[in-house]
C-alpha cells in the first residue's frame, strides 16, 4: 500500500512510488526476442522493442501488422510464448499483477461503462490497484481522482452519467480513469479511432501535455500524420516485425511509407509543425505532385 | 468531489470507504422492512400472537407454548426464508454481473435444475443425508455449469450465447428430473415432487444451521470478490490492466454463485426467480452502477419471506413458496425476454 505523506500529487511522486531506480539503458519497458500471438496463431516472432523512457512512442503499421498485439504484450494482456517482456529489469509476468498496475496503465480499445455510472465514479475505479478490502477511498485516492479529472478537463462533468456524454468527452473520461491509476507509463490502444477530427486533435494534444509532465506514452495509431506530428519516437511495423524506428523527422520517408503500407506518397513538411506529412499520391498520379488534368 | 450523488466518506482507523447516502438509506429501510416482515411471519399462524409476544420470545423472555411456537416452530422457517432469499439474490447478482446480462440467472441457465438433479439422485438413488444432499446439489450445479460453459465455448464465452445454451440445458435437465421422479417409488416420488416445487415446509433447525453456515461463508466470499467483480464489469482488458486476476476471479465467482444456489436447492428445492429479480430491484432502488450485494441480499430476503408468507397464510390452501415466486417472477421474465430479444434483433 502506498502512502502519500505530502499533500500534492505530481509525477515526481508517481515516479517515487512506481519506479525505484532509473534504468541505465533508458528503457523501463522492453520486449526481448518475444514470440507473441493468439492461441496457435503467431503474430510476431523474435520481436525486440525498447520503449525509450519519457518518450511519446507511437506504433504504426497496416492492419494486422501486429501493432496492437505488441501493445497487448507490453501490457501483459498477452503472455509471450517465447522470450519476455521486461518491466524495470524483470519479467512483467514475475510481478504481482497489482504491482504492474501501479507502474503501467492501459487505455484499451474497448471498455464498457456500466449502466448508470457517473464520471467521478468511473474515474475512481482506476484506483483499484491501490485499494484494499477496507481501504477504498483514502485521501490519496481522492487527490489522484481529482487531479486526473482536472488534467483531462472532465471535472465539470464529474456528476454526469457517462452514458449521456459525447464520444469525445467519454474518451477523456476513460483517459482520466487510466490517469487515476497513477502510472508513469501509459499504453493507449487506438485511442482516437472512433472520434471526429476535432476530438482526435484535442485528445492528441492532451497526450502531448501528459508527455510534457513526464509520462511515458505508448500509443497505437492509424493516422500516420498524427503519429508523425505528435510522436517523439516512431515504431513502424509490418508483418509482425519492426521495419524502422526513431524520431519521425528522421525515419518518415516516401520509401518507408511505400515499404510499410504499400502506398505511394509524397512526404512534405507539415506547414504548421514542420514534422513530416504524408500526402498519398493515389492512382494514376505520378511523382510530380497532384495533377488534376485527367 | 461531485459524484452526482451525495456521498458519505468514512476515514478512521484503517478504514477508508465511500458510501452513497442513497444506498445507506435504502439498505436501512430494507433492513427495517425485513425485520417487520419477519415479526409478522412469526405472529401469524393457527395460533395468533402479538408483536410484543414475538419480540419477547425472541429475546428469551417467554417460556412454554409461546416460546415453542416462536422459537421452535416458526423461527427456523423464517430464518430459512431470510438466509435462502439473500443467498439466491446474491447468486443471481454474481451471474448477472459476470455475464453483463439481466437474464443471467442460475434458474434460467440451468444451474438450479442441475443442482436439483444432483439432489434428486442423492435422494432417490442413495437415500442420503442432508449433508450428502448439499454435496449432490453442489456437484450437479457445478457439472451443469461446466457443461453449459463447454457447450457455449467458441473462442471464449460470450454472454448471450451462454444464456441460450443454458436455457436449452435447463429444459433437458427439467425432463431428466421428471423422468427421475417417474422412475422412483411412489412414496419417494411424492416427497421429491413436493420438495421440487420449492418449499420451506418442514425445514428444521439442523438444516437451517448447516445451510446458514455454508451461506454465511459464501456471502463473505462474494463480498470479498465484489471489488474485482466491479472492475470486470468494465471489460476484461481494463480489469487486467488495473491488476485484477481475471481468470481466477471468474472461476471463484462461478463456484460461489453455483454453491449459493446449490445449498438453497438442497434444503428447500428450487425457489425460482428470486435470483433473477432481486439484483434488478436492488439496483433500481439504490440507483448505483454495477453489482450491489447488500441491497440485493436484503431484497432477496424480503422477497423470499414475503412469498413464503403469501404461500402459507394468504393462499386459500398452503402452497410451496416456489409456486408464489414462479407466479411473481414469470411475468418479469417474459418482460426481460421480450426487451432482450428486441434489443438483439
Amino acid at each position: 500500500m502506498s502512502t502519500h505523506a505530502d499533500t500534492t500529487i505530481d509525477l515526481a511522486e508517481a515516479r517515487d512510488v512506481s519506479s525505484p531506480a532509473p534504468r541505465p539503458d533508458g528503457s523501463r519497458l522492453r520486449v526481448e526476442s518475444a514470440t507473441i500471438g493468439y492461441d496457435r496463431r503467431i503474430i510476431s516472432e523474435g520481436l525486440s522493442v525498447s520503449i525509450p523512457d519519457e518518450s511519446f512512442t507511437v506504433i504504426v503499421g497496416p492492419n494486422a501488422c501486429g501493432k496492437s498485439t505488441l501493445l497487448r504484450g507490453l501490457s501483459r494482456l498477452l503472455k509471450p510464448s517465447a522470450g519476455q517482456v521486461l518491466l524495470d529489469g524483470a519479467a512483467i509476468q514475475s510481478y504481482r499483477t497489482k504491482e504492474v498496475a501501479r507502474r503501467v496503465g492501459l487505455l484499451p480499445q474497448t471498455s464498457i461503462a456500466p449502466d448508470g455510472i457517473t464520471v467521478a465514479d468511473l474515474v475512481a475505479r482506476g484506483r483499484y490497484p491501490y485499494q484494499g478490502f477496507i481501504r477504498l477511498w483514502t485521501e490519496a485516492d481522492e487527490r489522484a481522482v481529482a487531479r486526473a479529472m482536472d488534467q483531462t478537463a472532465v471535472t465539470d462533468l464529474s456528476g454526469r452519467l457517462v452514458d449521456e456524454l459525447s464520444g469525445g468527452q467519454r474518451q477523456r473520461v476513460w483517459v482520466a480513469m487510466a490517469l487515476a491509476q497513477h502510472t508513469s507509463i501509459l499504453l493507449l490502444d487506438e485511442p482516437t479511432t472512433f472520434l471526429d477530427i476535432a476530438h482526435q486533435i484535442e485528445l492528441m494534444e492532451l497526450f502531448t501535455d501528459l508527455h510534457h509532465v513526464g509520462h511515458t506514452l505508448v500509443a497505437v495509431l492509424h493516422d500516420l500524420n498524427h503519429a508523425a506530428r505528435y510522436a517523439t519516437h516512431l515504431i513502424a511495423m509490418k508483418d509482425g516485425a519492426v521495419v524502422a524506428e526513431g524520431p519521425p523527422s528522421e525515419i518518415v520517408t516516401a520509401e518507408l511509407v511505400d515499404e510499410v503500407f504499400g502506398l505511394r506518397a509524397l512526404v512534405v513538411p507539415d506547414p504548421v509543425a514542420g514534422t513530416p506529412q504524408v500526402v498519398p499520391l493515389g492512382r494514376d498520379r505520378g511523382g510530380e505532385g497532384v495533377r488534376r488534368d485527367r | 468531489m461531485d459524484f452526482g450523488r451525495r456521498v458519505l466518506v468514512l476515514r478512521r482507523w484503517r478504514i477508508a470507504v465511500r458510501l452513497e447516502w442513497r444506498s445507506v438509506i435504502v439498505c436501512g429501510a430494507l433492513a427495517v422492512a425485513v425485520a417487520c416482515m419477519a415479526v409478522l411471519a412469526l405472529m401469524t399462524g393457527s395460533y395468533q400472537l402479538s408483536p410484543g409476544q414475538v419480540v419477547s420470545a425472541l429475546v428469551g423472555g417467554e417460556t412454554g407454548l409461546v416460546h415453542d411456537i416462536v422459537v421452535e416452530w416458526r423461527l427456523p422457517r423464517v430464518v430459512a426464508a431470510l438466509v435462502f432469499g439473500a443467498a439466491l439474490g446474491v447468486s443471481g447478482a454474481v451471474f448477472q454481473s459476470m455475464l453483463r446480462n439481466p437474464l443471467a440467472d442460475p434458474g434460467i441457465i440451468g444451474f438450479s435444475q442441475g443442482s436439483y438433479t444432483g439432489a434428486l439422485i442423492v435422494i432417490l438413488v442413495i437415500n442420503g443425508s442432508y449433508v450428502q444432499l448439499i454435496g449432490g446439489a453442489l456437484l450437479g450445479g457445478m457439472a451443469t455449469a461446466i457443461a453449459v460453459y463447454v457447450l457455449a465455448y467458441r473462442r471464449g464465452v460470450q454472454g448471450f450465447r451462454l444464456i441460450i445454451v443454458g436455457i436449452g440445458v435447463s429444459a433437458m435437465l427439467d425432463s431428466l428430473n421428471t423422468w427421475l421422479i417417474l422412475k422412483a417409488d411412489l412414496e419417494q416420488a411424492i416427497a421429491a415432487a413436493a420438495w421440487g416445487a420449492g418449499s420451506l415446509n418442514g425445514v428444521s433447525w439442523d438444516q437451517v444451521a448447516i445451510g446458514g453456515v455454508c451461506i454465511a461463508v459464501l456471502l463473505l466470499l462474494a463480498a470479498m470478490s465484489s471489488r474485482p467483480m466491479r472492475q470486470m464489469e468494465l471489460g476484461d482488458d481494463t480489469a487486467v490492466s488495473q491488476g485484477v486476476r481475471v481468470s481466477p476471479a471468474r472461476l471463484g465467482m462461478v463456484v460461489v454463485g453455483v454453491a449459493l444456489t446449490a445449498v438453497v436447492t438442497a434444503a428447500s428445492g428450487p425457489i425460482a426467480f428470486i435470483s433473477l429479480v432481486a439484483p434488478q430491484i436492488g439496483r433500481r432502488l439504490v440507483r448505483t452502477a454495477g453489482i450491489t450485494l447488500a441491497p440485493t441480499a436484503l431484497v432477496g430476503a424480503l422477497l423470499c419471506l414475503a412469498a413464503d408468507y403469501l404461500a402459507q397464510h394468504v393462499a386459500p390452501t398452503p402452497l410451496p413458496v416456489g409456486i408464489i415466486t414462479v407466479m411473481l417472477g414469470g411475468g418479469y421474465l417474459g418482460y426481460l425476454l421480450f426487451t432482450e430479444a428486441r434489443r438483439r434483433l
